[in-house]
Formats: structure tokens, C-alpha cells, sequence
């Protein structure tokens, strides 16, 4: 089975690439360099859709994730500058009980994941899934048009917000 | 495309179609990675100097070879025999790495351009959303590069490209969705196909905003302050030299071209012309032909306006990215969004007709709102001036 | 295929690096970085469950895009106020911003 070999092997690649960048984003005392590890496991996640074949998630992951959120990251590190170049830990006191707990949530997580029977569809069913974009948007506009209009009610109020907060006139 | 996989699989009759196809694909990504960028930064930077020259009253180069056709492989070669310099204090990894990222974030557009007929590497169900999509990589090199060069100005030039970057972004997928409305489909090939008339002509509107935004986009003057000399010296590539300089340097005439193809695709109806056809070889080449064509007529404009317009200064360029082209944008998307659905103009002939009809209305709107903004400033100055005077 | 639980233990181990940033950095922007992380994690599930026990239906998909919608606005707002505690106190340091507190 060739496409499967494939298929592990790039799910290998992707993984590495998205924990290791996560790994980076949390470890780095650089945090301009964490923030571009952010990127690396944002592309991870972008490949991750693509083998999923959720290929409208993957642009819009890339359009939104690198292309928006982790630059207007860079910008606010590049703005915040005096702390970038200190040297000091960048762990607070208690990162060795956020460890702990981290390590023992995601134990946790992995044995009830693996005792769960996972309700899988057929294999005819996984074989032919949808990816139709127009499908995606008809469900868009039709069951799901509340959430559809809030989401863009929060996307207005974030944006005025963002100005009202980061304007420098003091009121 | 296909007719070459066909052709291939009947000269050699052991091969299977799949193995035919990979290797056509993979050739056609050689061509488009190695060739094309050769090809066309030396052609395109001629094509420059002669252009700005000839406005500028001058006759450009003219020593290399005859006509001066030789002068970009005679800089090439200076580029390539430069030292290799890293700054003191750089961050060595992120400096190396931003160079590369600016011609593969280019590069990887090329994907989903389609230059002739059936000739396309992927023809994506989300073509035009990729196409943006991709376009935050070269965002990220141009961050990368300014901060990891450890020089103040190129810091500052690479703060100034995200401004104007994320500024030119929105009006410039605005365009985009208007003509994705129209079209029906993001598919590259629906988009061309459905240009029976080119857009050009039923959404100058979109046109002209796409157009602008795209200059900006690739940061050529009258929007080029991320390298304003005159203010942050050469901008965020101000440390680089030699190969590493190159790289940016073909990025950005790779954008250049890539961006004129896309335009071509979404208003000049690409390939499409008398002739061209999928159907045999000669049409395809006849619709290359066509594409080249309208794209070096599209980049002459882009040369035209550089040589002719003066530099904005960077809150004027943010004014007009915000306070008039995202309005006149959105404007025109619900005005065309509105026409597409009136029941009565239901024959095509109607529908451009009335998409025609909506753009001047738009354009009639815009210049009224203008007008009547520059005249409220011009009346509030002129009376704080007779407020001075008195 | 790729067995789907190698996809959940996968988003599950990002969460935990997510949740592992935002507990232990000093920096606000650090923290930031972690919740987009963790809310990426969460994406990655609800893409696999999708493609894997719906796939006729694009209702993951869906919720995925109204993830997206929700970290774009909260790093919109979140990065806002970095910078406007920025400006006024001279610090991001999480520790420091303890102004509420009394």
C-alpha cells in the first residue's frame, strides 16, 4: 500500500513540524523567535487540513493563522521591543507545576482517547467525503445562519474595539 | 496538458497515464522554478530600464550586447562574484532563511496560474483564494528580513510593508470577490471561462481597484516607501548582498509577473482569444501566446505608472487604502451582488449591461464624495487661514 | 488511512503544549501564542472528527471556520490591549499587570 506509506510519512513530517514548533513557541526565550516557531506549527496545521482534505480550511488557515494573526503577533513583539531583549527567564515560578499538570492532563487525554470506540463511518462512507465549497457555504446560510451572523457581529465589535483600545489619544 | 500526457504515453506505450502525468507535472514545476525566474527577472528588468528610460528622455542600457539586451545577464553575473556578508548582531538563521521564503512564496502562485490552455499545475476548486492565501508568505520574508538584518531601517522598512501590506490586502480581496461573484466559482478555470466578455469591460471598477491594490502589493512606486531611498535608505533588504540581495530581487520581479498573470486571468479573460483552444497544440501556443500578451501589456501600464506618478507619503497611502478604496470596494461589491440578482436583466447581453452600468454609477458616487471631501478640507483651511489673518 | 486516534492524540499533545505556554510564560504575547495554539489544537480535532465520523455532512468544517472567526477577533482584541498596557505601564509582564487586584 503505497499511498499509505506516503500517507504516514507526510503525517510524520506535519507532526514534527507542528509540535516541534509548538514546542518552540512555549520554550524559546526569544520570543520573536517563538513567534515564528508559531508559524512553523500554524504550516504544520496548514498540511494537516490538506491530508484531511479540507483544502478551503488550509487557505483560509494560511490566510488568517500565518497570514494575519501570527504577523500582527511579530508586529506587537516588534512594538513591545525593550522586552525582547532581555535575557532573563521567560518561565514564570510556576512553570514546573504547569508541567506537571500539562504532562498529567495529556496522559489523561490519551488513555480515554484510546478507550473510547470512536463511532467511525463506513469505509464507503470515508472514501467519498464532501468538499464541495459551495456545500460549505450553503451550510453556512442555512442551518447554521445565527452563529454565521454572530460570528460576524464579533468580528465588527472586535475590530472597533481593537481601534478604541490601541488608540494612542488619551480620552 | 493533457494532450502532452496523451502524446508521451503514445510514444512510449509501456508507460502508464499516471507515471506520464507525474513526470509532465514535474517538469512543468522545473520549468516554472528554474527557468521562469531567469528568464523573467532578465527580460523583465530590460524590459524596465528601457520603458523608464524612455519616459525619462533617456535611451537606457545599451552597452552589453546589441540593444543592451545582455546587460541583466552581465549583472547577474556581478551579483553572483559579490561577497556574501552577514551583519554583526543578525540573527543568522531568520537572515538566511527570509531570502529563500520571498521567492517561495512566489513561486508556489505559479501553481495555480493558467498560461495557456490546459496548461495549469493545479487547477484548485479555491484557485483565487490560494492565490491570496500564498501571498502572506512574502509578508513573513519581508518581516523575517527587517528584523533579523539588526538595522534600524530596515526595522523601520519592514514596520512600513506590514502597514501598507495588510492595508492593500483587504481592497485587493474585495476585488477578488466581486469578480468570484460574478464568475460564479473560484476555480481559475470557471473564472476564465466565464469570461465571454472580459471583466475588464463589465467591472472596470473592480479592475482599477485590483490594479492599484496590486501595486501595492508589490510595492512598485508611486507605493514603493518600504524602499523610499530618500527616507530608510534601500528598505528591509538594505543588508543583504550578493546572492541573498538576488534572491529578493527575483521575488520581486516574479511578483511583478505573477501578479500581472493573475490579473489577466481574472479581468483580461486570460488565455482566451481568437483561436486559442485546449483542442490542439497550435491553440494552445496561440493562447500562451494571448496570455503573454495581455500580462506584458498589463506590466508596460505598471512601469508607465511608476515613471509617472510621484511617491505617496505613508499616512496619504494609508488614506487611500482605507478611506477610498475599501468603501469604493465594498460599494461595488453590493451594487454588483445587487444586479446579479435583479430578475429582469436575466439574458448575459442584459446582465453586462447592467454590471456596466452599476460600475459608472459607482465610479459617479465615488468622484461626487471625493469632490465634495476635498472641497469641505479645501473650505475649513481656507478659513483657518482667514482666521490667521485676521 | 490514518487512524483517527493518531489525529486526536496529536491535537491533544498541541493542546497540552498550548495550555503548557499559557500557564508558565511571563509574557501577555507568550500567553497569546499558547491560547492560538490550543484553539488550533482544537481545530485539528474537530477537522478529523469530520472527515472521519461525518464526512457527508461539512458540519465540522464549519464549526472549524467559526474557531478561526473567534481567534482572529481574540487576537485582535488581546494583542490591543498588549499594547495599550504597553503604553501605559511600560510593561507586558502578566505578573505586573495586577492593578485589579487592589
Amino acid at each position: 500500500m503505497p499511498t499509505n506509506v506516503v500517507q504516514i510519512v507526510v503525517f510524520a513530517i506535519l507532526t514534527l513540524m507542528t509540535l516541534g514548533g509548538g514546542l518552540g513557541v512555549v520554550s524559546s526565550r526569544n520570543l520573536f523567535h517563538g513567534a515564528l516557531f508559531l508559524v512553523l506549527s500554524f504550516a504544520g496545521v496548514v498540511g494537516y487540513y490538506v491530508l484531511l482534505d479540507a483544502g478551503f480550511l488550509a487557505a483560509v488557515q494560511l490566510l488568517i493563522y500565518i497570514g494575519a494573526i501570527a504577523i500582527l503577533i511579530l508586529f506587537a513583539i516588534m512594538l513591545s521591543r525593550g522586552l525582547m531583549s532581555q535575557r532573563q527567564s521567560q518561565r514564570n515560578e510556576q512553570w514546573w507545576i504547569a508541567l506537571l499538570v500539562v504532562v498529567l492532563t495529556f496522559v489523561v487525554l490519551a488513555v480515554v482517547l484510546w478507550q473510547v470506540d470512536w463511532p467511525v463511518a463506513s469505509d464507503q462512507a470515508l472514501a467519498s467525503p464532501s468538499v464541495a465549497i459551495s456545500q460549505l457555504g450553503q451550510e453556512l446560510l442555512g442551518p447554521y445562519v445565527i452563529p454565521f451572523e454572530v460570528a460576524s457581529v464579533l468580528l465588527l465589535v472586535a475590530l472597533v474595539g481593537a481601534v478604541i483600545l490601541a488608540r494612542e489619544t488619551e480620552t | 496538458m493533457d494532450a502532452i500526457v496523451l502524446w508521451l504515453t503514445s510514444l512510449f506505450p509501456q508507460m502508464a497515464v499516471p507515471t506520464a502525468r507525474l513526470i509532465v507535472h514535474i517538469v512543468y514545476a522545473a520549468i516554472l522554478s528554474f527557468v521562469a525566474p531567469v528568464v523573467l527577472v532578465v527580460a523583465f528588468t530590460y524590459m524596465e530600464r528601457k520603458v523608464i528610460a524612455r519616459i525619462q528622455d533617456r535611451v537606457g542600457p545599451n552597452r552589453a550586447g546589441p540593444l543592451g539586451m545582455l546587460q541583466g545577464f552581465a549583472d547577474a553575473i556581478k551579483m553572483l562574484t559579490k561577497e556574501d556578508i552577514t551583519p554583526a548582531g543578525a540573527d543568522r538563521i531568520v537572515y538566511n532563511l527570509a531570502p529563500g521564503l520571498a521567492v517561495i512564496g512566489v513561486v508556489l502562485v505559479f501553481a495555480v496560474l493558467p498560461v495557456a490552455p490546459g496548461v495549469i499545475g493545479t487547477d484548485l476548486s479555491i484557485g483565487i483564494l490560494y492565490v491570496v492565501a500564498v501571498g502572506g508568505i512574502g509578508t513573513m520574508a519581508v518581516l523575517m528580513a527587517g528584523w533579523s538584518s539588526n538595522n534600524k531601517y530596515a526595522l523601520l522598512s519592514a514596520f512600513r510593508v506590514v502597514a501598507q501590506l495588510v492595508a492593500y490586502e483587504i481592497p485587493m480581496v474585495i476585488a477578488i470577490i466581486i469578480v468570484v461573484l460574478t464568475a460564479g466559482s473560484m476555480r481559475m478555470g470557471d473564472i476564465i471561462a466565464a469570461q465571454n466578455v472580459p471583466f475588464l469591460f463589465t467591472l472596470p471598477v473592480a479592475f482599477f481597484i485590483f490594479f492599484v491594490a496590486n501595486i501595492a502589493e508589490i510595492g512598485r512606486s508611486p507605493f514603493d516607501l518600504l524602499e523610499a531611498e530618500s527616507e530608510i535608505i534601500a528598505g528591509f533588504h538594505v543588508e543583504y548582498s550578493g546572492m541573498k540581495f538576488a534572491f529578493f530581487f527575483i521575488g520581486e520581479y516574479m511578483h511583478l509577473f505573477v501578479s500581472a498573470g493573475i490579473a489577466t486571468t481574472l479581468f483580461l479573460g486570460g488565455w482566451r482569444g481568437p483561436g486559442a483552444s485546449e483542442a490542439s497544440i497550435l491553440g494552445a501556443l496561440l493562447g500562451f501566446v494571448y496570455f503573454l500578451a495581455k500580462t506584458v501589456l498589463l506590466i508596460f501600464a505598471m512601469m508607465w505608472v511608476r515613471g509617472t506618478f510621484p511617491r505617496f507619503r505613508i499616512d496619504h497611502l494609508l488614506d487611500f487604502g482605507w478611506k477610498f478604496l475599501v468603501p469604493v470596494g465594498l460599494l461595488t461589491l453590493v451594487a454588483v451582488a445587487l444586479v446579479l440578482k435583479l430578475p429582469f436583466l436575466s439574458s448575459p447581453v442584459l446582465q453586462w449591461v447592467g454590471l456596466l452600468v452599476a460600475n459608472v454609477a459607482v465610479i459617479v458616487v465615488a468622484l461626487a464624495a471625493v469632490s465634495l471631501a476635498a472641497r469641505r478640507t479645501r473650505s475649513v483651511a481656507l478659513r483657518s487661514v482667514a482666521g490667521a489673518e485676521r | 488511512m490514518i487512524p483517527l486516534y493518531w489525529w486526536l492524540v496529536v491535537a491533544a499533545a498541541l493542546f497540552c503544549i498550548g495550555l503548557y505556554g499559557v500557564l508558565s510564560r511571563k509574557n501577555a504575547i507568550g500567553v497569546l501564542m499558547g491560547i492560538e495554539l490550543m484553539l488550533n489544537a482544537v481545530n485539528v480535532n474537530l477537522v478529523a472528527f469530520w472527515r472521519y465520523v461525518t464526512p457527508q455532512t461539512l458540519t465540522g468544517q464549519v464549526f472549524a471556520i467559526f474557531v478561526i472567526t473567534v481567534a482572529a477577533a481574540e487576537a485582535a482584541v488581546g494583542l490591543a490591549i498588549i499594547i495599550a498596557a504597553y503604553r501605559r505601564r511600560d510593561t507586558v509582564i502578566v505578573d505586573e499587570l495586577d492593578i485589579m487586584r487592589w
